[in-house]
């Protein structure tokens, strides 16, 4: 614990923190003092001025260096000359600061005022009208009426395309610094930077394309006005329109925490998605989410959505009710004799993959995962993954953290904000093995090359080496992802890593362990609530594929029962088509690739008459003749927790938890973290990892020889894999389509 | 070339700083070694250790000379002994208006401003010194150049310098013309590629100064004062100035007076009188209508302040400052309106854009001196203008904002009834003399309409 130190603001006395800055040091006794330039994620600049108060010290008497006391045997405090930026000063004990005082709100008003001379005040038509910091203070500070003549009003470019995914309005811009110091503190991407000076003085993009950045999006949550914008919400809806619905992302296994805003759309005859909001979880995500997070989200209103079961009939898909549709599937998997295969996807939440996989087991059939979902080393991430309690805020010097075979940015980029975090800010130490150079290479402080697709044997020869390397690390956090590997290769891979973990004695200690690069929202869940058979069988009579997405094949089989969301190619082979929902139209949990269970909630109705995969699951079940009457995912899970072992202690109640976090964002004070939303929906939890739980043998580890499908199966990349995102009005350039790619 | 400053302002009958002025081509390494050249630099690597060097500038009292007056050799101490690399850094940015005293130094006496920069780096035990110059200053620095070449040459700058062991670089780097770089932190980032804005403090430049490592920041005339102290000792500079203000310093006087020039004199012996009557006088025997000690960041002192004795501390007493002691002589045909409005355009123009009520405010003042000098000012508007300085006031990042007021508040303290006067010989937007300015500077066109944006209020 940091040493405390006593400073009394307006008569409030508080101790906090060596080193707190005065701003926040008031913001923890609820004393606002407003900011515009100062974000309590990034560095302090003191640009804006806004935030200047009234700072005294206990005077020293210079010769004995004791402090001077008055008569009463109270400290004599010396204010400074002038007022002081609460953003820059950091507290010191015994210091008294005034922010009640006449001249400290003279000097808001003033500051306000000036700001305002060269603001276009165009609030009704801004997109940051009515969450907008500059708003919400002058109200609350700022000058009832403006001395500046408004017909000398600084007029510049209001339409100014950053990037193809931010606007910037230079009118509006009150250059606070805070877009460009996100994109060099937070994001490393140098592509924000002021051009010219004084009042001239204007953000300008010099990157080649524009503003490259894969978190760019965040800018315009911490944009205290409304001069950054992005394409995909300017001019859609206004701040109070909206409704919000606390979810979790489901476009990589970060998890990261996000709210979706919602209006009522005529013509969708309901309500849409007009954006992605990040929601904190210091755990998590902070207040950051990935552009892709943020933008994809079109695909639930998609032309393509599924909205009625379809049935072939006369080798023709044409729309059926449910009760044909789901007797048509409970008549064949009945006569199918157990010769079925259920393929369940990794975007399904826990409880409808737990449902399906009860289903699949009492009828015979072999229940798998997609042959896409990298399953092999599931159980290996369950039993060594990281503790329990793992925080990323805690690694730092001393620790050890090291990637092999993984491109953190592109497989899971706010991991790669968090790592980058550890490693630049706080001194923890980072190796990397990879065959091609990653984003994180710039922070490494060993870098070493293996072939294409030779991870496993890299780490074998190793071994010996990167023992001693984590042996030497009070934590070791190891990355690793399955780029050019088949399953049994990664599992291989997996596997060496933990008994490295074994061998440095880091397995089962909290902040050490395995941090899989999964593709999706709920790879691990799934594995853990299926117990996926890994291989699949030559050929079936039935193959139920459920949320698979587009994978390259299907065993062959006699019937296809494809639920779905969109209308992929998959659809086109089926014989019956269930719609089913996007995690917007629904609830559930997913389990994150550190194995964090988390809650999300229904933001959307169901387009026509589609249904959760649990309904689906469980209505097939009783037309089979099991008397299952789950009403909602809540009592699923409730059934899931007594039986999955991991999940033993979890129940929506712990999931729905939330804790007071800091910095607080996304109350009413927008102006000091932004727009972001506060969590009220829970911040999750993660389960035990085996080996914290009990002591456990090393793998006995043989690398089973390439295969051509293993070596080809490139890197799984965010932004650069079109088959990941469908339908996306945005970000398309970003991408590379699958035959550019292959 | 560079003669321009001629040998015609002699003021002491042996210059200490000013020494071109007494022994001719000075700038040539054999005749600047020829008269104690490199001297002290001598003494100081082959008999003095490095905190001897910082005890006898700072027994010697010399106060910097780039306009804070921060004592040198208290600067100097300031940097840590255990963190390397060290480095030294020469202002010479000398962007301020009327200022011209380095430029002179640079290109009539190069080696004596090296000669301090070397000391300074052994005080300091930096092995590197780079040395910032104004962007315009594109002549001075080849004649800077070519004096380092020399002093290479002569084993005066380089690897283990005359058999001490001590290794030291000198590297030119100009600058691209921004005022704000004068400013020590600013200077400082942009030495380092980086925009010319100033920095928080602290970390102060010598905890963390270039590439975040100790830095000492001193003006070219500062350090072209240590050679001397170094040679002589502090108590032979002693018998220059005053006690709290020891040593000569250029003044450099420009404006309204018959022979503009730097002028080396003691600090504390004359008046601000006696230096104007040294630079000529006024221009045609006019009376001197106001003085600007230190260009346009001090504010304005009234004829009636002409006996201020030339010190910080007479200075700061009259109401003033010393700065960089270039006085600006106005007399009586000069518009103080119109003067202001130079001054404040000055300020808008160099304003760096960091902190709001520098960005905003001279923006704001300037429109409201564009309405006055347009001619269709109020006396609303003269009072606007005392009111945006007031409260630019104290709120700045750096000093820039904060002497950007200075000539708007001590006009109108001094010369408030000259901006009545003003309002009301121009009102309705009469021809006043100055419209090929205004044009020149977007504020009317040449029609004689105000232009939107220039000013607040359109003609109607």
């Amino acid at each position: 614990m940091a040493e405390l130190v006593n400073v009394t603001i307006d008569g409030v006395t508080v101790a906090v923190p060596k080193g707190t800055l005065v701003v926040d040091a008031a913001k923890k006794i609820g004393n606002h003092i407003p900011v515009f330039c100062y974000h309590p994620k990034l560095k302090p600049v003191g640009m804006c001025r806004m935030c200047l108060v009234d700072i005294g010290t206990p005077k020293i008497d210079p010769a004995t260096k004791q402090v001077v006391r008055d008569e009463n045997g109270n400290p004599v405090i010396q204010f400074m000359p002038k007022l002081t930026t609460a953003c820059t000063t950091p507290v010191s004990e015994g210091m008294v600061v005034r922010t009640a005082t006449e001249q400290v709100r003279a000097a808001r008003e003033d500051i306000l005022e000036f700001l305002l001379t060269s603001h276009p005040l165009d609030c009704p038509i801004c997109d940051k009208g009515g969450e907008c910091p500059l708003q919400n203070l002058t109200l609350a500070h700022g000058p009832g009426v403006s001395r500046f003549d408004y017909d000398a009003k600084f007029h510049n470019e209001k339409h100014v395309p950053l990037g193809e995914l931010i606007f910037l309005d230079r009118e509006r811009c009150i250059q606070c610094s805070r877009c460009i110091r996100f994109q060099d503190e937070i994001a490393d991407d140098h592509v924000l930077q002021f051009h010219d000076r004084g009042r001239g003085m204007e953000i300008i993009t010099f990157s080649d394309p524009p503003f490259d950045s894969y978190f760019g999006g965040n800018t315009t949550d911490i944009c205290p006005v409304g001069a950054l914008t992005t394409a995909d919400f300017r001019f859609k809806a206004r701040p109070w329109e909206l409704q919000s619905a606390q979810s979790i992302c489901t476009h990589c296994a970060v998890g990261c925490n996000i709210t979706l805003n919602t209006r009522l759309e005529t013509r969708h005859g309901g309500f849409e998605i007009k954006r992605v909001m990040p929601r904190q979880n210091e755990w998590v995500n902070e207040i950051w989410i990935c552009d892709k997070g943020r933008y994809v989200h079109h695909f639930t209103r998609s032309e393509d959505r599924l909205h009625l079961p379809l049935i072939r009939r006369e080798g023709r898909l044409v729309e059926s009710t449910w009760q044909q549709a789901l007797q048509l599937v409970a008549d064949t998997l009945r006569a199918a004799d157990g010769e079925i295969v259920l393929m369940v996807g990794d975007r399904i939440p826990n409880e409808d993959a737990y449902l399906l996989g009860q289903l699949g087991r009492a009828i015979g059939a072999r229940v798998s995962v997609s042959p896409n979902v990298p399953s092999h080393y599931a159980d290996v991430a369950r039993a060594f993954g990281v503790g329990k309690d793992a925080d990323f805020k805690r690694l730092g010097r001393g620790d050890l953290v090291l990637a092999v075979n993984a491109d953190v940015e592109e497989q899971a980029p706010v991991w790669f904000l968090r790592l980058r975090q550890a490693v630049v800010d706080r001194g923890a130490q980072l190796i990397i093995a990879h065959h091609r150079s990653t984003k994180l290479h710039r922070y490494a402080s060993a870098i070493h090359r293996f072939e294409v697709g030779r991870a496993p044997e890299w780490v074998q020869q190793q071994a010996e080496t990167l023992a001693q390397a984590l042996q030497a690390a009070r934590h070791a956090l190891i990355v690793f992802g399955d780029e050019h590997l088949d399953g049994p290769r990664a599992r291989a891979l997996a596997q060496l890593l933990a008994n490295l973990l074994l061998q440095s004695g880091h397995a089962g200690r909290s902040d050490s362990g395995l941090l899989p690069l999964y593709p999706h929202a709920n790879t691990q869940g799934v594995c853990d609530v299926l117990s996926p058979h890994t291989a699949l069988p030559p050929a079936a009579r039935v193959v139920w594929a459920v949320g698979v997405g587009d994978p390259q094949e299907l065993p062959p089989a006699g019937f296809y029962i494809i639920q779905e969301v969109l209308h992929t190619a998959l659809v086109e082979q089926a014989d019956v088509v269930l719609p089913s929902l996007t995690f917007a139209e629904r609830e559930g949990t997913f389990t994150s690739g550190d194995r964090r269970v988390q809650r999300f909630y229904r933001a959307l109705p169901a387009p026509g008459e589609a249904k959760p995969d649990w309904w689906i699951a469980q209505e097939v079940a009783r037309r089979l003749g099991f008397e299952w009457r789950y009403n909602s995912p809540a009592e699923i899970f409730e059934a899931l927790a007594k039986d999955v072992p991991a999940y033993a202690e979890l129940s929506y109640a712990a999931l729905s938890r939330v804790v007071e976090q800091w910095p607080p964002i996304g109350r009413e004070d927008l102006y000091y973290g932004g727009t972001a939303y506060d969590n009220t929906g829970g911040i999750g939890a993660r389960y035990a990892a085996e080996a914290e739980t009990r002591a456990l043998p090393p793998y006995d580890v043989t690398i089973p020889e390439p295969t051509i499908a293993g070596l080809k199966r490139g890197p799984r990349m965010l932004y650069r894999d079109g088959e990941l995102i469908r339908r996306s009005a945005l970000l398309r350039a970003r991408m590379v389509s699958l035959q550019q790619v292959a | 070339m560079a003669t321009f400053y001629g040998s015609r302002n002699k003021t002491m009958e042996r210059h200490v700083l000013l020494r071109d002025i007494d022994v001719p081509n000075i700038r040539e390494i054999d005749v600047y070694l020829a008269n104690d050249g490199y001297a002290a630099w001598k003494k100081a690597l082959t008999t003095m250790k490095p905190d001897d060097v910082i005890s006898v500038v700072k027994d010697s009292g010399l106060r910097g000379r780039g306009g804070a007056g921060f004592p040198a050799g208290v600067k100097w101490s300031f940097i840590p002994k255990d963190v390397f690399p060290k480095y030294v850094v020469v202002n010479g940015d000398e962007s301020e208006a009327g200022t011209f005293k380095d430029h002179q130094l640079i290109d009539c006496n190069p080696h004596q401003v090296i000669e301090g920069t070397l000391l300074a780096c052994y005080a300091v035990q930096a092995n590197t010194a780079y040395i910032y110059l104004r962007g315009e200053f594109y002549e001075p620095a080849q004649t800077l150049q070519k004096a380092i070449d020399e002093a290479y040459a002569r084993g005066l700058i380089g690897k283990n310098v005359l058999g001490s062991g001590f290794d030291v670089d000198v590297y030119i780097h100009l600058g691209a013309g921004a005022y704000i770089c004068g400013e020590e932190t600013a200077l400082l980032s942009s030495l380092e590629g980086q925009l010319g804005q100033p920095r928080l403090r602290p970390p102060f430049p010598a905890q963390q100064g270039l590439y975040a490592k100790p830095t000492v920041v001193n003006n070219v005339e500062t350090l072209a004062n240590v050679p001397p102290i170094v040679l002589h000792g502090a108590q032979w500079y002693r018998q220059f100035g005053t006690e709290k203000s020891p040593g000569t310093k250029i003044f450099c006087v420009s404006g309204c007076v018959n022979r503009p020039g730097n002028y080396e004199l003691p600090l504390g012996q004359y008046t601000i009188r006696e230096l104007i009557e040294m630079a000529g006088g006024a221009l045609q025997g006019r009376a001197v209508k106001g003085v600007l000690p230190a260009g346009s960041s001090a504010p304005i002192l009234p004829a009636s302040a002409l006996d201020t004795k030339l010190d910080y501390e007479s200075l700061q007493a009259a109401g003033s400052i010393l700065g960089s002691a270039s006085f600006v002589i106005l007399d009586e045909s000069v518009d103080i309106v119109w003067a202001a409005r130079k001054m404040v355009r000055f300020f808008k123009h160099e304003s760096c854009g960091k902190c709001t009520p520098c960005r905003e405010g001279t923006h704001w003042a300037l429109q409201l001196y564009n309405k006055l000098l347009s001619g269709y000012g109020t006396l609303d508007d003269v009072n606007m203008i005392g009111e945006v300085a007031a409260q630019m006031s104290g709120k700045c990042f750096c000093l820039l904002g904060e002497f950007a007021t200075s000539p708007m508040l001590s006009t109108l303290k001094h010369f408030r009834a000259e901006y009545e006067a003003f309002v009301r010989a121009h009102s309705g937007g009469l021809r006043n003399g100055y419209d090929d300015e205004l044009i020149r500077e977007h504020v009317i066109d040449p029609a004689g309409n105000l232009i939107a944006g220039a000013v607040g209020q359109k003609r109607h």
